[in-house]
């Protein structure tokens, strides 16, 4: 292990572990976007929309996010439409990422009974309120370890971008590979920042699920509505 | 000028090709998912196990591969393992291993939660009734837990096939790669071929992984009822 | 159709899908004021009838008067149409992120745009009514099923409908906690609400009803004031349901 190696290129890594989060956080953001607007469409069940967006899902969540990447990247641009490293990154993530999250909203929708939309429609609320009073709550509630499993497979998803020469992080640890032959160093490192940058969300996860599961609502007031 | 670009999938041998590259990645996540059932099973019922290291070591193993991107453990197996154990390990074997590795942990997790997701009742009613334990695990737990485990599995396998796309990154041939050297050939004499290629990549993706997919749908809501 | 009739129904039809009928030419009416019952064995279509005059069911044909206007006319006044009717369920359907005052004043402040304080100074005095002010803050899982549904009862009248409508609410109660919701029933009755009720708690529908009926295969088969149905029912059917409620044992 040679540490002065270690040293020298830390910077390059922080750099490249900003740029994967950057992204990262973006197309998640994105992806919830996605699947929320997904999720109104299926359950206010507007026609033609409705079958649109269950294609994108069954496309989306059936293809790898590699040869996504290779078609945006490489494909588009022999059409005439050019996306940076970085615009295809964020689509491709985004693309990826909105079908995971629209499935993760609708076993929250699913799990909420027909008989609670029931009662809400009794007490004369409208469908729009019956949505967002009574079922996106307790959706979102209930799918919150659906949530934080997504957003850890979508940070993970990211190390293939790489591929389309974005300078992430494997990007980096191949290229002191090839350039240094310094693979341990390299490899290392590339373990060590996945871990500081995966570890504490893993952890602050499984804490919020631990918590769900045996609290729900109102046990130690931890995930009020209100 | 597009019906001409659509052309190069199907000159000469092109598309066969793809499917045989396409075969080269599907071969190693039926490999490894074969490996990860076997190997998943054995772990999901030692992860039930009251030893208190054991469940720890469990999920350390866990954590890892809930953390650790499959294309870093490749890489840590293609380049970490030839260096080190000095044998030049194959792109496929490397990913063999790797994807055996990561189907074993989420096969265990799945195998463990279809284990103690069985209502106490039932291993009750079965002793009511003069079972002896064995009887009991073997022909009222595990029947159920293979119902309740095949629509899992059949995710897993999508995922499977999706993540060996992955190989192509430590140079093993397959679809991708395929698919790269298609376009090279055909460079001045098609331009738009990356556009059909990875297309069509994406649709064989999309038309192996949908079945499946759809499958565990379907087992997924005919359990639920 | 006399004047005071709060509820008219007249020849209600309904069928599934599958084309089984549940409601075969149903009709009545109902005064301001009155408690009706309804009883019968499972399956007879007298929870689907209570889900209809909630507009929570479509209807084949008939009409259904809410104070002389027929409420399945214009499926947009539904809304209009359910803040006038409430209903309990027998799931009691809290809302579970909510706590207990939130539940009850959701509806007056989104539906009919109450004051909030007001709302709130409302939902404690009908919550302290059925014993339940010191739970305001509490969330639905803390509570047991009696005090579940006596909370949800709290959450229909807070709506101050002309007609409320109890489908089965204790059938999924411990039997220790049927009381305690009924005497709630019993105390609106004797203020005077106007309820259509279903239950198979039968000594509660004798002590509460201003007239019981008698629904099986999806149609009213006798109307009968309480002393009389339970005593000297007029039908053959339901002095048939009536005896599944009595046990004798086996003669051998």
């Amino acid at each position: 292990m040679d540490f002065g190696f270690i040293r020298e290129s830390i910077p390059l890594y922080v750099d490249a572990a900003l740029l994967t989060a950057r992204i990262a956080l973006i197309g998640i953001l994105l992806s919830g976007m996605i699947g929320f607007i997904c999720c109104i469409i299926r359950v206010m069940r507007i026609p033609v929309l409705r079958q649109a967006a269950a294609a994108y899902i069954e496309l989306s969540r059936n293809t790898p996010l590699l040869v996504q990447l290779f078609f945006l990247y490489f494909g588009l641009p022999r059409v005439g439409i050019v996306l940076s490293s970085e615009a295809c990154a964020v689509i491709g993530l985004a693309f990826l990422g909105g079908s995971y999250m629209a499935e993760a909203f609708r076993s929250g929708m699913d799990a909420v009974s027909k008989v609670q939309i029931e009662s809400g429609l009794s007490l004369g609320m409208k469908p729009m309120q019956v949505f967002f009073h009574i079922m996106l709550p307790q959706a979102v509630t209930t799918s919150i370890p659906v949530f934080c499993a997504n957003i850890i497979f979508l940070i993970k998803e990211t190390s293939v971008f790489s591929a389309v020469a974005l300078a992430d992080l494997v990007f980096v640890a191949k290229d002191l590979i090839g350039i240094s032959y310094r693979t341990d160093e390299a490899l290392l490192m590339l373990v060590i920042a996945y871990l500081i940058l995966l570890l504490p969300i893993s952890i602050i996860c499984s804490l919020i699920e631990r918590r769900v599961r045996y609290a729900e609502f109102g046990n130690a007031g931890v995930v009020s509505g209100h | 000028m597009q019906s001409l670009g659509m052309q190069v999938l199907f000159q000469g041998t092109n598309f066969l090709r793809l499917l045989q590259g396409l075969w080269v990645s599907l071969k190693i996540a039926v490999i490894s998912m074969a490996l990860s059932i076997l190997l998943g099973i054995f772990l999901g019922i030692i992860m039930n196990s009251k030893k208190k290291w054991v469940k720890a070591l469990c999920r350390i193993y866990l954590e890892i591969v809930r953390i650790m991107p499959q294309l870093v453990l490749l890489f840590l197996v293609y380049f970490g393992a030839s260096k080190h154990l000095g044998m030049n390990l194959s792109g496929e074997l490397s990913a063999v291993i790797v994807f055996t590795f990561w189907g074993t942990a989420e096969m265990g997790d799945l195998v463990r939660s279809a284990l103690i997701s069985i209502p106490k009742h039932q291993y009750e009613s079965g002793y009511a009734l003069g079972m002896t334990e064995r009887q009991v695990f073997l022909r009222i737990i595990i029947p159920q837990t293979i119902r309740r485990l095949i629509p899992s599995i059949m995710n897993l396998l999508t995922r499977m096939i999706k993540t060996t796309s992955l190989v192509v990154l430590i140079g093993v041939v397959e679809v991708v790669k395929v698919g790269k050297q298609i376009i090279d050939a055909s460079r001045f004499t098609t331009p738009s071929a990356a556009f059909w290629v990875y297309g069509m990549i994406f649709f064989l993706y999309f038309a192996v992984c949908f079945p499946f997919s759809k499958a565990a749908a379907i087992l997924e809501r005919k359990l639920r009822d | 159709m006399k004047e005071s009739s709060i509820l008219q129904i007249n020849h209600l039809k309904k069928s599934y899908e599958d084309g089984l009928a549940v409601l075969k030419d149903v009709s009545f009416s109902m005064e301001k004021g009155e408690v009706v019952v309804i009883v019968g064995p499972s399956g007879c279509g007298k929870s689907t009838f209570l889900r209809c005059l909630n507009l929570l069911e479509s209807v084949d044909s008939g009409e259904i008067l809410l104070n002389g206007k027929d409420i399945l006319k214009d499926r947009k006044e539904a809304y209009a149409v359910r803040q006038k009717i409430g209903m309990v369920f027998q799931s009691y359907e809290l809302f579970p992120h909510m706590t207990i005052l939130e539940n009850v004043v959701l509806a007056p402040c989104l539906v009919q745009k109450r004051e909030k304080a007001q709302a709130v100074l409302e939902a404690e005095k009908l919550l302290e009514r059925v014993g339940l002010l010191e739970k305001r803050d509490a969330y639905p899982r803390q509570l047991s099923g009696g005090q579940k549904q006596r909370a949800a009862i709290v959450r229909s009248l807070i709506m101050h409908p002309e007609l409320l409508l109890l489908d089965e609410i204790t059938a999924a109660l411990d039997p220790e906690m049927v009381r305690e919701v009924l005497q709630v029933v019993l105390e609106l009755a004797r203020d005077g609400m106007t309820m259509l009720i279903v239950t198979h708690e039968m000594e509660f529908a004798r002590a509460v009803a201003d007239r019981v009926i008698f629904m099986d295969g999806g149609c009213i088969v006798e109307e009968n004031a309480p002393e009389e149905f339970f005593q000297y029912p007029k039908s053959e059917r339901a002095k048939q349901f009536l005896n599944t409620f009595h046990y004798e044992a086996l003669e051998i």
